[in-house]
């Protein structure tokens, strides 16, 4: 394979992985902060202590989070046939990698908001703030340089998952890699494929480190980096 | 201007029960700086936590000025608009100073005002004079970070003042910071209370603290006050606890058949020569053990202990004679039979 074959090959897989992963990212986030908040707010001692939801919201997180993603996505086949009104593609693609990074991302939301000192919910009640003023003026921004963390492995996870996608026909990077790679002993695209992967990778946690630490930097956090707790938080 | 009634707070943690507070009946007048003192436990965080309703009593009643915060709804740990509303007329201040590290000086004076619904121009002004009055107007744009301890803590002044609170609560709001530091900022909480006719409760394990800044002291134990008043009423109270810490006393009698006598001056009483009185009165010799003289409250006050030739019966008539000076006499050892007295 020549050159010139690979370069729109890969051109489409790169477009095709950055709008997979860039919508379902966004759907992750919209639907896990509140998800993780949600966790924390509603535990034993939380401002909004409901154990029962607690335990249900923590269970389904729980559940969707141990199902591998191939599995989540033929599970998912109907109701992603009825959201996108197909099983096959790009679009389809991004309803299982949503469905599967939102309740990763909610558990990263969690462990972030969990770190946020108690004393400056007090602080903040003691000023007459109800529990929306909290969220939105200590929890959120007390924690953003570990949400900010949190967005860039889960931005990672799902590359990961989308090279699963290509098995729906969703194209991508990893489709390439496995399809011409693997299938047809196309060494040459494959190492390609995984060269781009690897520096678009190293460059979105480069990023998201570079973000998160210059918050962070004017914040008096004590304690490990955000790096390494997120690692914690994964785990 | 702060007065709760039969407090009490009972915690309750895996079938354990904690009583942090036990019947707490606690009085602060408007305008005066009132402390509360006591060991670790006894109860004071649990106390000050109560009074705006961080903490909902086990049962008992709070009130600040002349609400009755108690009667606010709000149930577990969310609160009523109207208990919102009472929180941000009164300050507090904490040991951790708790500054929302997200946000710069000037930001964090701002968010009580963010909550309260003030216009933009209006929190910058109001956050730019408070930050003058605490002396931070030039730090408005730093991060907490960047700040010392003492700063931060400024800060957490100014932003408690924000709301223009008549009532500022204050929980060990030095402890975290060294001596000096201490006195600056106890010297400022002084100044406020004098300038703005703020009302001060302020929670407290250092005597120093009460010595130099309260009008009041309340002494806790176990959950209760068990000593309570003016810092000069206490002064004057025959074996109060709270009066010996702040103003302590040593030297031991020489022998066995000697009495040791505290006396106590204050004000008038302070300017006659009663002791050589007393000696040419009685012709006995008497040696002194100790002696200071210090501001308490912003009162002159002198204490010596003095040792008189005899035992306690022997000088009845003596100890009598110090009395009607209008001295305060404590006898070491005998302050029970003396206190019993006083009460009959
Ligand atoms: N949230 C809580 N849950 C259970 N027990 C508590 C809680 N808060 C305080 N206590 C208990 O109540 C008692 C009084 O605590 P409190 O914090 O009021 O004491 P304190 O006088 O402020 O002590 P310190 O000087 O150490 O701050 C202690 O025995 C403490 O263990
Ligand atoms: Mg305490």
């Amino acid at each position: 394979m020549t050159w010139s074959e690979m370069q729109p090959l890969l051109e489409q897989a790169c477009w095709d992985t950055l709008y997979m992963v860039g919508w379902s990212t966004l759907i992750a986030v919209v639907g896990g902060l509140p998800l993780g908040i949600l966790l924390v707010l509603t535990d034993r001692g939380g401002l909004l202590q409901n154990l029962a939801a607690n335990k249900v919201i923590g269970q389904i997180v729980n559940i969707a989070r141990s199902l591998p993603f191939i599995i989540l996505m033929v599970a998912l086949m109907s109701f992603t046939r009825w959201i996108t009104g197909t099983t096959i593609g790009r679009e389809a693609a991004i309803v299982p990698l949503a469905v599967g990074a939102i309740p990763f991302f909610a558990r990263l939301v969690e462990t972030a908001v969990r770190e946020v000192d108690h004393g400056l919910v007090e602080a903040v009640q003691a000023m007459g703030g109800n529990t929306w003023t909290i969220v939105r003026k200590v929890l959120v921004p007390e924690s953003l340089p570990s949400l900010i963390s949190s967005t860039t492995t889960t931005v990672v996870a799902l590359i990961g998952y989308s090279a699963m996608a290509g098995t729906v026909g969703a194209g991508g990077l990893g489709d390439i890699a496995i399809r011409y790679g693997y299938q047809r002993f196309e060494t040459g695209l494959m190492w390609i494929t995984v060269a781009i992967l690897a520096v678009v990778i190293s460059l979105i946690q480069f990023a998201g480190d570079y973000a998160a630490r210059s918050l962070h930097r004017r914040g008096a956090h004590s304690g490990p980096a955000p790096r390494l707790r997120l690692l914690k938080a994964a785990s | 201007m702060i007065t709760t009634t039969d407090l009490t707070k009972v915690y309750r943690a895996r079938g354990r029960e904690v009583t942090a507070l036990d019947g707490v009946d606690l009085h602060v007048r408007e305008g005066e700086v009132y402390g509360v003192i006591g060991q670790s436990g006894a109860g004071k965080s649990s106390l000050i936590r109560c009074v705006n309703l961080l903490e909902r009593p086990t049962s008992g009643t709070v009130s600040v000025d002349g609400q009755d915060l108690t009667a606010l709804a709000g149930r577990g740990p969310r609160a009523g608009k109207e208990l919102r509303r009472a929180r941000s007329r009164i300050g507090m201040v904490f040991q951790h100073f708790n500054l929302l590290s997200s946000r710069t000086v000037q930001d964090n004076v701002e968010l009580p005002l963010e909550i309260l619904g003030k216009t933009g121009k209006e929190r910058s002004r109001k956050a730019l004079e408070l930050l003058d009055l605490v002396g931070l107007a030039d730090q408005a744009k730093a991060y907490p970070a960047q700040l010392s301890g003492g700063q931060k803590q400024r800060v957490g002044i100014a932003r408690a003042l924000a709301g223009d609170p008549k009532v500022l609560l204050s929980d060990e709001a030095t402890s975290a910071l060294d001596p000096e530091t201490t006195r600056s900022i106890l010297a400022l909480l002084r100044d406020l209370n004098r300038q703005l006719g703020l009302t001060v409760l302020l929670i407290t394990h250092e005597m120093d603290v009460v010595k130099s800044v309260c009008d009041s002291a309340a002494l806790m134990e176990n959950g209760r006050i068990v000593e309570s008043g003016t810092v000069s009423d206490l002064l004057a109270t025959p074996g109060s606890e709270l009066a010996a810490a702040l103003f302590p006393l040593d030297g031991e009698a020489s022998g066995a058949d000697r009495t040791v006598v505290d006396v106590t001056f204050q004000g008038e009483s302070a300017t006659q020569p009663v002791i050589s009185q007393l000696a040419r009165t009685y012709n006995i010799d008497i040696s002194i053990l100790g002696a200071a003289i210090d501001t308490v409250g912003g009162l002159q006050v002198g204490r010596m202990r003095i040792e008189l030739p005899g035992r306690y019966e022997d000088n009845v008539v003596p100890i009598g004679f110090l009395r009607e000076k209008g001295l305060q006499i404590d006898v070491p050892g005998h302050e029970s039979a003396l206190v019993k007295e006083g009460a009959k």
